[in-house]
């Protein structure tokens, strides 16, 4: 039975699954319901400084659906917690007293003086609680006034902030970063140059999920106005993955522990953020969607893929896809694929055909023998893989790698095994011809 | 007006009005805009779709239903009556599970199409709520065609040459319009009054003059219609029924399923209409199981339908059967009558186990009773064939174009030789003779 402990930084949790910082951990109320559950961990939703901060009080979050009104990506104009600073204070410590063997990190966001730092980290630290998360991610509302995203686009600022939590706090510090940047590794430079302890992201994109027509206005939509949002949810989730990739196979930050968050819903979300490198996962918009269960889930599927795949603890896998990440121009030019219909599969939709036909690279045909039939036209395929994608029986459509030896008769050429990239390819102005 | 054999036990009332508003209430209820949008979201949006291609009107089924997905359901719609204005009916009517939905890929993939009719219905209920109609008729022409019967092969063809700019005018023998929609269709599958709406719906297109009770060859004549208007479209249908040419066929028990269905189809209270407690059809087709279902949502006991050949030769739908059987109905195959009895109390049709046999269907000498207190013929109508046109086995010959063997004269629907005897490919022939005849004029 794998072991699914976790060791994040030092801090430790049952599972590796913890809950971001967001409505879900706002309060004492959800976060004791979230342990009952059995989440391992959870990040306290950012506390700032007294006065607390308004929120609006109309509608905070906007959305994308897919079939069947299943929830795709949610976007929120929700600010920090709302409520009195020692409020927060007085539950956090109640909670982590009472769950000792859970993770109790908090987010915070203060005005960019080290002093309103300094204060804070007294405070949470007289909590007893585990670490800290340095909120430079939010990229609403907060962001207006020099806090959040704000922060977290500017790479000095956040080494900046990051080295004060270092000199006045003994916690573990955890910087989150926005994806709302051009490259990810430069601000993750930054925290690793301020000391930072491990980085979290992705924290949510700006977004504006739709339009109403009728109203000529974003939703969502507050007295006939609507501002950016933040978006998250499974359709985050291919952002989040590069950019934690992009962090773990950087050589600067060699090392530095990734907490991966965007879009995680199930074990296998999870266990694909941390064969990138990330050592856990924060989950936010799948519980505001379904709830605390599903941990259960993501408990059990983990456990039976690691029991399956040998692997004892989540750090035997963790990292294991980091190295197969590369720059295209290392990619093998002489690898040659064809796409292959399994025929008995085909259900004949010609989904496949007119992708193919209308778009790309007329490969594949409609009729044989005067018959609906869809094959691949080797001389044509350029294995792009389109046809995959749009086909809607899984597995009916295969990339087959061919041997070496045999002609493609797309290009004439006869493939060779050994491994070509575009380093080294004729058509490079720059390239070095192989030895 | 169902009378049974002598002494039987036929009467009315046999359930409450309530009973029976339940028992025919819609078979396929229509579908809410989230389950459509779920139903819309399961189409593939095929390449040169098979269900198109297995409409017999070619309703480019994946564009509507792409329609609908986007929340445009009157675009969906006028996708549907720009090949079949009479979507709204065949929505109701169609044997989809061996057209459109037999042939989605969805159907080959797991078993379960997509819900092309129910979404059909879903697109041209919410166009024709909104009491406009979809087209415009082009200028007129100052050309008259004269359409006869006004079922669905004359609507279809009345309002695609009415849309062309011509002066249509619609004959009718019956009272009302509508044909077999309005009389031969099982009331549960038409609720509602809605054979009338779309007819009306039909009409909205404008410049069609209707005239209802005038019969061809009582009242009306090719020769003279020829002689009024530029051309002539006959979709009379077929007006007689088979016999059955058994002893006893001519006894007051023994009813055509037609007239019974069309009775039911014009009662205002199907509760008041006399029915036997024990009812045998006779017949393999649509129009024995639904007379044969509804006597049983009447309230009759015990109903049995005889059918001389195997399941598989029944031209009534598996799902038609199923239906029957669901609704508590039996099926004898491999049976024929010989006799239809009403002496000495001993009331019902006796009948012979038949087989195939080297030269056809051949009775094997065995026989079996079964009671009956009314016997409903559906064996099949006949062509009440007009003067003019030719004729074989039964049917007007028609070209092509559907143009029959008198000049100006075409003919579509059940009444010609092409194509089977649905609603939709009634709807396909008189809209295409519709353009034949508009080719013409226009030349």
């Amino acid at each position: 039975m794998a072991d699914l402990r976790s060791d994040f930084v030092g801090i430790k949790s049952p599972n590796p699954f913890w809950l971001a910082s967001a409505p879900p951990t706002d309060k004492e109320y959800n976060v004791v319901r979230a342990f009952e559950a059995g989440w391992g961990g959870v990040v306290w939703k950012t506390l700032g400084l007294d006065p607390h901060i308004v929120n609006v009080n109309g509608p905070r979050y906007g959305a994308v659906w897919g079939a069947d009104r299943r929830l795709l990506g949610l976007n929120n104009i929700e600010l920090i917690t709302d409520r009195p600073l020692q409020t927060n204070l007085d539950e956090i410590k109640a909670v982590k007293r009472a769950w000792p063997d859970r993770a109790v990190v908090v987010s915070l966001m203060v005005p960019c003086e080290e002093v309103c730092w300094t204060e804070i980290l007294k405070q949470v630290e007289d909590t007893g609680a585990d670490g800290v998360e340095l909120n430079f991610g939010c990229p609403h509302g907060m962001s207006e006034r020099g806090m959040g995203s704000a922060v977290g686009q500017v790479p000095e600022y956040i080494e900046m902030v990051t080295r004060w939590c270092k000199q006045n706090t003994r916690m573990p510090v955890i910087v989150k970063l926005t994806p709302n940047i051009t490259d990810i590794r430069y601000p993750a430079r930054a925290a690793h140059a301020g000391g930072a302890d491990a980085v979290s992201l992705i924290n949510t994109v700006s977004s504006i999920t739709s339009v109403d027509l009728d109203l000529m206005a974003p939703e969502p939509t507050i007295d006939g106005k609507g501002s950016h949002g933040g978006y998250c949810g499974p359709a985050v989730k291919p952002i989040a993955l590069n950019m934690v990739a992009e962090i773990a196979r950087d050589a600067e930050m060699a090392g530095l522990p990734i907490s991966g968050i965007g879009g995680v819903t199930t074990w296998r979300d999870a266990a694909e953020f941390m064969a990138l490198g990330a050592g856990n996962v924060q989950v936010c918009t799948a519980v505001m969607t379904y709830g605390f269960r599903i941990v259960t889930e993501m408990i059990d599927g983990l456990s039976r893929w690691m029991d399956a795949k040998g692997y004892g603890r989540t750090s035997d896998f963790t990292g294991l896809a980091v190295s197969n990440v590369t720059d295209w121009q290392y990619l093998n030019l002489n690898y040659v694929a064809k796409a292959r219909i399994d025929q008995d599969l085909c259900i004949k939709c010609g989904r496949c055909h007119i992708a193919c036909e209308d778009t790309s690279h007329q490969a594949i045909t409609a009729v044989k023998d005067g018959l609906r039939h869809f094959e691949v036209i080797d001389a044509e395929c350029v294995a792009c893989n389109l046809c995959v994608n749009v086909c809607p029986v899984e597995d009916c459509i295969t990339m087959e790698k061919q041997p070496a030896g045999t002609v493609d008769p797309r290009t004439g050429r006869t493939i060779v095994a050994e491994y070509g990239n575009w380093t080294q390819h004729p058509n490079n102005p720059s390239s070095v011809a192989a030895e | 007006m169902t009378r049974g054999f002598e002494g039987a036990d036929v009467k009315a009332g046999r359930l409450t009005s309530e009973q029976v508003a339940a028992n025919f209430a819609d078979l396929h209820p229509p579908l809410t805009r989230h389950e459509a949008a779920v139903a819309a979201d399961r189409c593939y949006f095929c390449y040169d779709a098979p269900c198109m291609t297995a409409c017999p009107t070619t309703i480019d089924i994946a564009m509507f239903i792409r329609q609908i997905a986007a929340d445009n359901s009157d675009g969906a719609a006028k996708t549907i009556f720009d090949q079949n204005i009479l979507g709204g009916m065949c929505a109701r009517v169609c044997p989809t599970e061996t057209l459109c939905e037999e042939a989605c890929v969805r159907e080959a993939a797991e078993g379960k199409p997509v819900e092309i009719g129910r979404l059909q219905r879903y697109a041209t209920d919410h166009l024709m709520a909104s009491n406009t109609h979809p087209y415009q008729r082009a200028c007129n022409t100052g050309k008259k065609v004269a359409v006869v019967g006004a079922g669905p092969a004359g609507l279809a063809c009345a309002h695609r040459l009415a849309m062309k700019g011509h002066a249509v005018t619609l004959f009718d023998a019956r009272p009302k319009p509508g044909g077999l929609n309005e009389y031969g269709i099982a009331a549960y599958k038409t609720p509602g009054g809605f054979a009338r709406e779309e007819v009306d719906f039909v009409l909205g297109i404008g410049n069609i003059t209707l005239e209802t009770g005038k019969a061809l060859g009582r009242d009306i004549s090719i020769d003279g219609l020829k002689w009024d208007y530029d051309a002539v479209f006959l979709a009379i249908g077929l007006a007689g029924v088979n016999a059955l040419g058994v002893p006893g066929e001519d006894l007051p028990g023994v009813e055509d399923a037609v007239d019974f269905i069309a009775d039911l189809r014009s009662s205002q209270d199907p509760s008041s209409l006399a029915v036997g407690r024990r009812v045998v059809v006779i017949g393999g087709g649509m129009t024995a199981i639904d007379a044969a279902v509804q006597t049983k949502l009447l309230g009759a006991e015990d109903v049995t339908i005889v059918y001389r050949r195997g399941q598989e030769a029944m031209n009534a739908s598996l799902f038609e059967q199923d239906l029957a059987q669901t609704k508590g109905v039996k099926i004898r195959h491999w049976a024929k009558p010989v006799r239809v009895v009403a002496e000495d109390g001993r009331r019902g049709v006796e009948c012979e186990y038949t087989r195939a046999g080297a030269n056809g269907l051949e009775g094997t000498g065995e026989t079996f009773f079964v009671a009956a207190d009314v016997v409903l013929k559906a064996i099949g109508q006949t062509l009440e064939a007009p003067q003019g046109p030719e004729t074989e086995r039964g049917r007007l010959v028609v070209d092509d174009e559907f143009r029959t063997s008198v000049d100006r004269v075409w003919a579509g629907g059940d009444c010609v030789a092409a194509g089977d005897d649905l609603t939709v490919t009634a709807v396909a022939q008189g809209r295409d003779a519709a353009e034949s005849i508009h080719r013409l004029l226009m030349a």
